[in-house]
């Protein structure tokens, strides 16, 4: 990979992806009660069930609080000041011809580095791109089709595979899970479904790629993935928004299902409007990630790469139902100028023999604020486990915070559980050593920064893991001088 | 023919930035262009510190004198445009960059310094090439440039891989710091031999170092004695085996009053 390459586009600095598009969008009115619900369910010509679903997950949300217990401050969030549904208005976009596509929201994904036409996208990848509620095109959906593999908007699951998306909703993140959940669970637009059949190895990356483009609106996606027993599929997330004075909320769920001998690789890279220098602005970025492994030898792998966002609260985790099942996560959170970050993940040993490992690499800069929390849990009959964490802490400046929460229950003498952790700075002697070769300062710190992540952008599919080199070393710009 | 000026140090002070304790209490030093100068002296004399003032290091302060290099005013280059115009330093004790590849911390390095210069990029098959040719000079193998930069490199590996960047950025004026410190005797040819063998009629070299041994492989045209931030007696290549055989203290007697 190439360092040189990175440092090059960092002296452009600046949030990138910080424009609007000027596109005719239909939304319904700020507010928030079951005649939203209703409202957001008929637009997308939906089934009673679902609608059900729906209603009994606000109903629900109703009763709950918001979570306080992360390292996090919390500005007060007015739900009824937040539009729940937004979409370009235009008939037909769901339509797979490349000539059916708005040409300004090609653009726009175009602009965003996604070419939406078949021909000009990144050899192996297939996308889903969704922009504010609604997905606008997916790529490659009938050479997939011939292996049997699904890969469409969750619209389009919903009416088209009913039976697969009533089976797997909410199973794994049942809509009573948290407050965001719940949230989620009542208002969810859109977002991607993938279902990859029995013994399939699907031969391409799929990827969904969120923009949220319309003020004042709310995204909350909705992913689905299941991967049928001895299927393997890699998915990669991507997310941008438009530079706003407002914080916007983004409530997510992903759920994910691993059947016996499958494996799913899932890798995000975050990078949604983190605010300006002074903290105004940014997405709020609250997120309920989960994958069960459900048959014996079933693997699933985190991998996130974290530098957007005003506030993060995401902890993707793995329930290791099966025996000898196996999660990973691996993650880089990068965070500067006022931004929060309080992110981890949950590994739950219920089969014998489940094995899990967490890599965590934690940079902080400017004022920011960065917190891994990990739950590692082993439950009294899944003998035999095997758990190793490590997290590392990198601060850079002396007003910014690094903070660790590891939270272990091993239930039985058989299962071992390690944890180590290191806090560390980058040290006046390395940035003499670089800037005596040559190298900048502000090059210098990039250079390290992807050293020390290093370990976990090698996790990346290749394409992703340049990309994502390039946005640490871009959101590292001016955190030192 | 005069050859070329590479260094002109005059009357050198320099202090530690925080606490103000002069370290360097005017240094005079003249290197020319295909020059090898060693420079000796007891324990706590400022030799390291004349090696990190001359690099830029901002832990010293410098408070009088004028040094030049090339003909250019050094001390208001920044630490890279040193670099950049030619000054390199090998560390006493290099600084581990875990998980950059040495690959790649050289190729930034390499066209941080040809921008700098306003020279086009190397290309892949360039460097490649060069890394290659490089590395035989100093007897490392392949395996060791995909290591990171310094990270579990033994104390003699990481002073081979100073000469190697060394060889592969080729200074006008290298200031090799006590490479030979904490080298066994193997090291010690490679890293001496190395050193002979990047000597061109157009750069130079300060040998900073405590023993002699040093200088059996890499023959000094000076040597200089370096004595409580003085430079208090310069002479011969036949010095440095003086020194070893008597020690500093007869020098210092005879010359260190003015120190």
């Amino acid at each position: 990979m190439e360092e040189r390459e990175i440092i090059e586009n960092a002296a452009q600095g600046e949030y990138k992806y910080g424009f609007t598009t000027d596109i005719d969008t239909h939304t319904i009115d700020k507010g928030l009660d079951e005649q939203t619900i209703r409202r957001i369910s008929a637009l997308k010509e939906e089934p009673e069930w679902l609608l059900e679903f729906r209603l009994k997950a606000y109903r629900k949300w109703q009763t709950m609080t918001m979570p306080d217990w992360a390292h996090l401050e919390i500005p007060p969030i007015d739900y009824q000041d937040i539009i729940y549904y937004a979409a370009p208005k235009k008939e037909k976009r769901l339509k797979s011809s490349m000539d059916e596509v708005d040409p300004e929201l090609r653009a726009t994904f175009e602009k965003l580095g996604i070419p939406l036409d078949e021909q000009k996208t990144l050899a192996g990848v297939a996308v889903d791109a969704v922009l504010d509620s609604v997905s606008v095109k997916t790529t490659f959906r009938e050479t997939l089709a011939e292996q049997g593999i699904i890969f469409c908007s969750f619209s389009e699951a919903v009416r088209e595979h009913p039976e697969l998306v009533k089976k797997y909703l909410g199973s794994v993140v049942p809509y009573t899970d948290n407050f965001f959940a719940a949230l989620n669970s009542a208002v969810f637009s859109d977002g991607s479904f993938c279902y990859i059949p029995k013994g399939v190895k699907c031969p391409m990356e799929l990827s969904t790629y969120f923009r949220i483009n319309a003020a004042g609106t709310g995204q909350f996606e909705r992913t689905l993935i299941v991967a049928d027993e001895g299927a393997y599929v890699s998915y990669l997330e991507g997310c941008t928004a438009p530079i706003r004075d407002e914080n916007q909320l983004h409530a997510a769920i992903v759920e994910i299902v691993v059947e016996r001998d499958a494996e799913v690789k899932y890798s995000t890279v975050q990078n949604w409007y983190p605010g300006d220098k002074e903290g105004r602005g940014g997405v709020f970025n609250f997120v309920t990630k989960r994958g069960i492994c459900k048959g014996e030898n079933a693997k699933l792998s985190w991998t996130q790469v974290e530098t957007g966002s005003a506030i993060t609260w995401k902890y993707p985790s793995c329930i290791l139902a099966g025996d000898n099942s196996v999660g990973e996560f691996y993650s880089v959170a990068l965070t500067g100028n006022r931004q929060q970050a309080d992110t981890g993940t949950k590994m739950i040993h219920l089969g014998r023999n489940s094995r899990s490992r967490i890599v965590s690499k934690g940079i902080s800069s400017g004022f920011s604020q960065n917190s891994y929390r990990g739950l590692v849990r082993v439950a009294k009959t899944a003998t035999g486990c095997r758990n190793y964490s490590q997290c590392d802490s990198l601060l850079i400046g002396d007003k910014c915070g690094a903070h660790t929460f590891p939270y272990i229950e091993c239930g039985n003498s058989t299962s071992t559980v390690e944890h180590e952790a290191t806090t560390s700075k980058i040290s006046e002697d390395q940035l003499f050593y670089c800037n005596q070769r040559g190298i900048s300062t502000e090059e210098a710190v990039g250079l390290i920064v992807n050293g020390y992540a290093r370990e976990v952008l090698n996790q990346l599919p290749m394409e992703f893991a340049v990309e994502a080199q390039k946005l640490l070393a871009l959101s590292l710009e001016g955190s030192v001088g | 023919m005069m050859s070329q000026n590479i260094l002109t140090i005059k009357n050198l002070h320099a202090a530690v930035a925080d606490e103000g304790k002069e370290i360097l209490r005017g240094i005079d030093l003249t290197v020319n262009a295909g020059e090898v100068h060693a420079i000796m002296g007891p324990n706590g004399s400022g030799k390291s510190t004349l090696a990190s003032v001359l690099a830029g290091n901002e832990r010293f302060a410098v408070t009088e004198g004028e040094v030049s290099f090339q003909g250019m005013n050094l001390l208001e280059m920044s630490i890279e445009e040193r670099a950049a115009r030619g000054l390199f330093l090998g560390f006493q004790y290099p600084v581990e960059i875990p998980g950059v590849s040495m690959a790649s911390f050289l190729r930034l390095a390499i066209n941080q310094q040809r921008a700098f210069r306003g020279e086009e990029p190397i290309s892949s098959g360039d460097f490649l090439r060069l890394m290659r040719q490089k590395s035989e000079i100093v007897e490392l193998g392949d395996k060791l440039m995909n290591r990171a930069v310094n990270e579990g490199f033994s104390g003699g590996e990481k002073k081979r891989n100073e000469i190697f960047q060394m060889a592969m950025l080729e200074p006008k004026l290298a200031v090799l710091d006590e490479t030979d410190s904490g080298l066994d005797i193997d090291a010690l040819r490679v890293v001496a031999t190395g050193v002979a063998r990047l000597k061109r009629p157009d750069n130079a070299t300060i040998v900073i170092t405590h023993y002699q041994r040093l200088l059996d492989y890499i023959v000094p045209d000076v040597v200089h004695v370096l004595y409580h931030g003085r430079i208090i007696h310069s002479a011969g290549k036949e010095l440095a085996r003086e020194l070893e055989e008597r020690g500093y203290d007869w020098l210092i007697r005879e010359y260190g009053d003015n120190a």
